[in-house]
């Protein structure tokens, strides 16, 4: 059986050190060994964007990453951008517009809308569903979400 | 499901890498981006003894313009090319092209040789690597040799790497002020695999095309080129007859699967659809960023 290796990362602004299996995925490691468990796992396989988290400021698949991988990196989680209110906009937008039913996808929905709005504030409707045509919802049907997305970019 | 175990390793240099892989071989998987191997890992696929992170070869990294080359290290992330003045000036089709490629937490991971290195038959770049005439540099214990991009690609999931190489860059030619680039798919969202697309490069004089270069993916084991097609559309007014004649000429070269996806015949369907959108695009390009 191979070895646990060393990692030191910092989560949510947080430093944090532990000694990881190499196959354990970022988003295990954070749900299972940190106890975050607002970053979701869905499919496994990077299709559905449930865990979609933030490393060192990028959006990326927490079940596509290896937790060694973050050795060293800033990883942001749905608790963190949370706290420091950095998703209110699109979260106050979400909840008015209806924008979930079970939520299990919000997390990566407020993760990819917040990072489109980042690059672009006021996004068409097309782009809006181009970007997160990444991230699956099985019960809106979508059209609340994008609403919700508009709404948030629409405000000052 | 979660990966099957493994060891990990990360090495510090390129000759530290490459002699890890020739100690182990073919027990040993890269992991670059991790966006083909991680899903491959979690599905096991794959169970390799030992992962190869080489996400610390920072010299693997970048895009470099000289003397009409562009160079681009193995590592350069797809939302790097994206961004990158130099790929959207001089190698446009790359900018083009990556817009398809999955979807955006993907593309700030996954890396262009990884793309190219996996060769999966539905991806993007390997056919744009094709359609360019891309060298790969490919370096190996005894030294660095290049391989040309239509030798480069063998099979399903299978190039010209050996199991102890490693991929450190692609150089292609800046395309020229008389040459284009034009590239479709048909997806059924954004960023799935492609049912059929197609990378196209040409030499563009008035209403004439010279030096065609007609790729398709997702429609055989590697990328395909469109030989009959090419020579159809060369050298002659680019007439509606002469487009039809080469979407004809189609049938001969392209033998497509079927799959729970698509038809063989409405693959067949979809490359004369995409090959009219490219000649169209050739003759009259949209500016990056202009189109959809």
């Amino acid at each position: 059986m191979p070895g646990t290796i060393p990692i030191a990362l910092t989560v949510n602004g947080a430093p944090v050190s532990r000694a990881v299996e190499p196959r354990l995925n970022l988003v295990d490691f954070l749900r299972i060994d940190l106890g975050l468990t607002g970053t979701h796992v869905g499919c496994e396989h990077g299709v559905c964007g449930a865990c979609t988290l933030l490393l060192d400021g990028d959006m990326v698949r927490g079940c596509l990453v290896l937790a060694v991988q973050a050795d060293g990196a800033v990883v942001e989680t749905i608790e963190g951008l949370s706290e420091r209110g950095a998703l209110r906009r699109l979260q106050d937008a979400f909840l008015a517009r209806n924008a979930l039913q079970c939520g299990f996808c919000t997390p990566g929905m407020l993760i990819a809308a917040a990072a489109l709005l980042a690059q672009d504030p006021a996004p068409s409707r097309d782009a809006i569903r181009a970007h997160l045509s990444g991230n699956y919802c099985r019960c809106t049907g979508y059209h609340a979400i994008i609403d919700a997305v508009e709404a948030a970019a629409a405000k000052p | 499901m979660k990966p099957p175990s493994f060891d990990y390793v990360r090495p510090r240099s390129l000759s530290e890498a490459l002699g890890i892989l020739a100690a182990r071989g073919d027990g040993a998987r890269l992991l670059a981006g991790g966006q083909s191997l991680m899903p491959a890992l979690n599905m096991r696929l794959l169970s390799p003894e030992l992962v190869v992170d080489i996400g610390g070869l920072d010299d693997l990294r970048g895009i470099v313009e000289r003397d009409g080359l562009v160079r681009i290290g193995a590592l350069t992330r797809h939302v790097d090319l994206q961004r990158s003045a130099i790929v959207v000036r001089h190698v446009p089709l790359l900018a083009v092209a990556i817009d398809h490629v999955a979807h955006p937490a993907i593309r700030n991971r996954g890396t262009i040789g990884g793309s190219i290195a996996f060769a999966d038959p539905a991806a993007e770049l390997p056919a744009c690597a094709v359609a360019l005439q891309a060298r790969m540099i490919v370096a190996g214990m005894a030294g660095t040799r290049i391989v040309p991009a239509d030798e480069f690609f063998l099979g399903i999931y299978e190039t010209a790497l050996g199991p102890d190489e490693i991929l450190v860059a692609l150089e292609f030619d800046a395309v020229g002020p008389d040459q284009r680039s034009a590239f479709a798919e048909l997806a059924r969202r954004r960023g799935d695999y492609a049912l059929v697309g197609l990378a196209a490069h040409a030499r563009v004089d008035a209403d004439r095309l010279d030096e065609v270069r007609l790729v398709y993916f997702s429609i055989g084991p590697t990328p395909v080129r469109a030989r009959t097609a090419e020579a159809l559309l060369t050298g002659r007014p680019l007439t509606r007859d002469t487009v039809t004649a080469a979407q004809a000429a189609l049938a001969a070269d392209l033998d497509p699967p079927a799959d729970t996806q698509a038809s063989s015949a409405a693959r067949r369907q979809m490359a004369r659809v995409l090959l009219a959108r490219v000649v169209m695009e050739l003759l009259d390009p949209v500016p990056i960023g202009a189109g959809g």
